[in-house]
């Protein structure tokens, strides 16, 4: 069986700048990390591995620097990593993202199971992981809490949906988002980590994928970020101490000011 | 755009490669070659004196813009019945309705709804696109997709929104691809830009500390989900004026996925509809504790919540987390008991209209985000608080 973890590189925390002039995000000083998301994905992947057997890989879009990400998960226990990087990528929207990493997908060929992350700490669309599986015309399945089995070509799955699960079961291929709930990320171990670092990543630009120059990168993107500010939620509360009586009375107070009671 | 050089007229003059602001260009085996420099500024095109460089047509066709018109927003459905967010989609569309003057028209798949819709036509929506089927009695997105991009091809809309709950998130993204446009995530505010009629779109990322405007200029549709609890209920209007219009589904779906069973979650008021939530952190100390949250979310009719501490103790299951790998939600009301208020966690719940923190630490950060910081011990507050709402007779 041959499983496809997706993953991208964000920056760390929340808690992000933005250049008041450029109006760019400022990276510098920033630790990059693998998407908080993508690890329950690359979780997921190494366990299939052990449950049935087969290969795993990741792959991820991305500037040069974003290889490192791609040894971490390696680290972890994943097999092989791809890289996609060339210019012509940068300023992709999900719809190019989803386009130039499907050409990854198909490139490295024969996949059974992708697995992507729910969503990501940038960008937080959540469009990634769906839009791959439209452009390599598989099914998909968002949102999976935990893997059931695989047999005879077939998976099963549960899925979170707002107020219930859902028992799916289709054919391989398959697309997958996961959610925190279907695993506990390992820590890298220390043989891994000897192969990641050891182990060659594979480059491949826009040639490679004999796609189309037109759906990369900014051209082939339709939305444009047109303006981006920070957003500093800070409350005028007010701090309250004192006997609980008291404080029970003024939240009672507060509640009612509110209209709920 | 790409530079296209036409070898046949070139003399290798060099002009192009001393006035390349960025060293792009070279020569190589006697012919000029553009390297990884070029940022396509064009400059070269416009100094060759042999007009040898040209930039190469873009094969993408140019679409009509005029060609589509009209404001849809998608009508979820729930149990049979129309979700709640629904008409807030139909709200959302009625604002951009008083600067775009166009029609709006509810995309809607089921089976049995025509009364139900009828309730959007007296809130204002002008056409309802009805596919009445047994296929859309179990949600798949592969079936909702397709019709939705059908219905997309066959009338050109401008604009599709559509709520950003997991069923939405979960299927537009392949709509927008299925008819190759954008598609914005999880809208904050819409609006449109009177000059040049474009949908401005606003969402927050890295957990609501960063907001961004986007657009989508040529393409159409203009995709966008929106949060659900940004816009109130569409209300009932005076001069109504709208149809049902009835589709069929006249092409194969190839449908691969087979839901084999559900499993209903306990005790889940949806988090992200709920008007209240109070959530219980590590500060709860063991699950059974979790009672107490759960006698005063009943007593306000609210959801309960959790801390991802909370989640990862066991102490409740994690549908109810908050926070930046569990839910985004937007109550009137967030009432964070014995929550330390990790940043990961305000990224879920910062936006909520009133934050009310109990918590014996009075450094915790919680407070920051707080509009009302209650610092006490939370097994001492919180049964007086439980006890003056039973003697009111609660909501
Ligand atoms: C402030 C801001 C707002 C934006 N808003 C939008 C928007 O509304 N619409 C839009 O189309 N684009 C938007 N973008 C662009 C978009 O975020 C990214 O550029 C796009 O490349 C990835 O989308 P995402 O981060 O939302 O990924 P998601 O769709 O949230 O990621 C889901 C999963 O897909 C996989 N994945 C995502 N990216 C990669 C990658 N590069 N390599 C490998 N796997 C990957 C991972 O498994 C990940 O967990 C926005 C960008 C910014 C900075
Ligand atoms: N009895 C209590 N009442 C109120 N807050 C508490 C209590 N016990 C612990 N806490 C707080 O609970 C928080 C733990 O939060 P978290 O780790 O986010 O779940 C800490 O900030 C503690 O200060």
């Amino acid at each position: 069986m041959k499983i496809i973890v997706c993953i991208k590189q964000v920056p760390e925390g929340v808690d992000v700048k933005v250049d008041p002039i450029t109006k760019r995000i400022i990276r510098e000083g920033v630790k990059s990390i693998i998407n908080p998301y993508d690890l329950y994905a690359i979780e997921e992947g190494i366990r299939l591995k052990e449950r049935f057997g087969g290969q795993t890989w990741v792959i991820s879009m991305g500037p040069l620097q974003a290889e490192s990400a791609i040894r971490e998960a390696i680290g972890m226990g994943i097999d092989n990593g791809i890289l996609l990087s060339d210019k012509k990528f940068a300023g992709s929207d999900t719809l190019a993202t989803s386009y130039t990493l499907s050409l990854g997908i198909k490139k490295i060929g024969d996949f059974d199971i992708i697995i992507c992350g729910r969503e990501t700490l940038d960008g937080s669309t959540g469009q990634v992981g769906p839009g791959i599986a439209e452009h390599l015309g598989v099914p998909y399945i968002t949102y999976v809490s935990k893997i059931v089995d695989i047999r005879e070509n077939e998976i099963e799955c549960i899925r979170l949906m707002e107020d219930h699960y859902e028992i799916i079961k289709t054919k391989l291929p398959v697309l997958m988002t996961v959610i925190k709930e279907i695993n506990e990320p390992r820590i890298p171990s220390l043989k891994n980590m000897l192969r990641a670092k050891k182990i060659e990543i594979p480059i491949w630009n826009a040639e490679q994928l004999e796609g189309n120059d037109q759906f990369f990168g900014q051209d082939g993107s339709p939305t444009k970020v047109i303006d981006v500010w920070t957003q500093t939620i800070k409350k005028d509360g007010r701090k309250i101490e004192g006997d609980p009586e008291v404080l029970a009375e003024e939240i009672l107070k507060e509640l009612k000011k509110l209209g709920v009671l | 755009m790409k530079i296209k050089i036409y070898y046949e007229r070139c003399n290798l003059c060099k002009e192009c490669i001393n006035k390349c602001p960025f060293g792009a260009i070279e020569i190589k085996e006697n012919r000029i070659v553009i390297n990884d420099n070029c940022t396509l500024c064009g400059l070269c095109i416009k100094i060759c004196p042999q007009k040898a460089i040209e930039k190469e047509k873009e094969e993408i066709k140019e679409i009509d813009l005029s060609e589509y018109k009209g404001i849809w927003f998608f009508v979820e459905t729930k149990n049979g019945e129309i979700a709640s967010v629904s008409y807030e989609m139909l709200t959302a569309s009625k604002k951009l309705k008083k600067k775009l003057n166009e029609e709006i028209c509810g995309i809607c798949f089921g089976k049995n709804l025509k009364d139900k819709v009828n309730g959007l036509i007296k809130r204002g929506a002008n056409k309802i696109y009805l596919i009445e089927d047994d296929i859309f009695c179990e949600f798949k997105e592969e079936i909702y997709a397709k019709s939705l991009a059908y219905l997309i091809e066959k009338y050109k809309p401008n604009i599709v929104l559509a709520a950003a709950t997991m069923l939405g998130r979960s299927f537009i993204p392949s709509v927008a691809v299925k008819v190759k446009t954008g598609l914005t995530a999880d809208c904050t505010d819409i609006d449109i830009d009177e000059k040049a009629g474009l949908l401005i779109q606003t969402r927050p990322t890295f957990g609501g500390n960063l907001m961004a405007k986007i657009i989508c200029e040529r393409h159409r549709p203009q995709m966008a989900t929106i949060r659900p609890k940004i816009f109130d209920p569409a209300n009932e209007e005076e001069n109504i004026n709208g149809e049902i219009i009835e589709e069929k589904i006249n092409f194969k779906i190839d449908d691969k996925i087979n839901i084999c069973g559900k499993e209903k979650i306990e005790n889940i008021v949806d988090l992200q509809e709920a008007e209240i939530i109070v959530s219980g952190g590590r500060g709860l100390k063991e699950g059974k504790n979790f009672e107490i949250i759960q006698e005063l979310a009943n007593l306000l009719g609210g959801a309960v919540g959790a801390s991802r501490a909370a989640v990862d103790s066991g102490w409740i299951e994690y549908p109810h987390q908050v926070g930046q790998t569990g839910k985004t939600v937007k109550p009137k009301i967030y009432i964070a008991c014995g929550i330390s208020g990790a940043i990961q966690h305000l990224a879920g719940m910062q936006t909520s209209d009133y934050i009310i923190a109990i918590n014996k630490d009075p450094d915790a950060p919680i407070f920051k985000v707080a509009n009302l910081g209650v610092v006490g011990d939370l097994f001492e507050v919180l049964p007086i608080l439980i006890k003056k709402i039973k003697e009111q007779g609660g909501k």
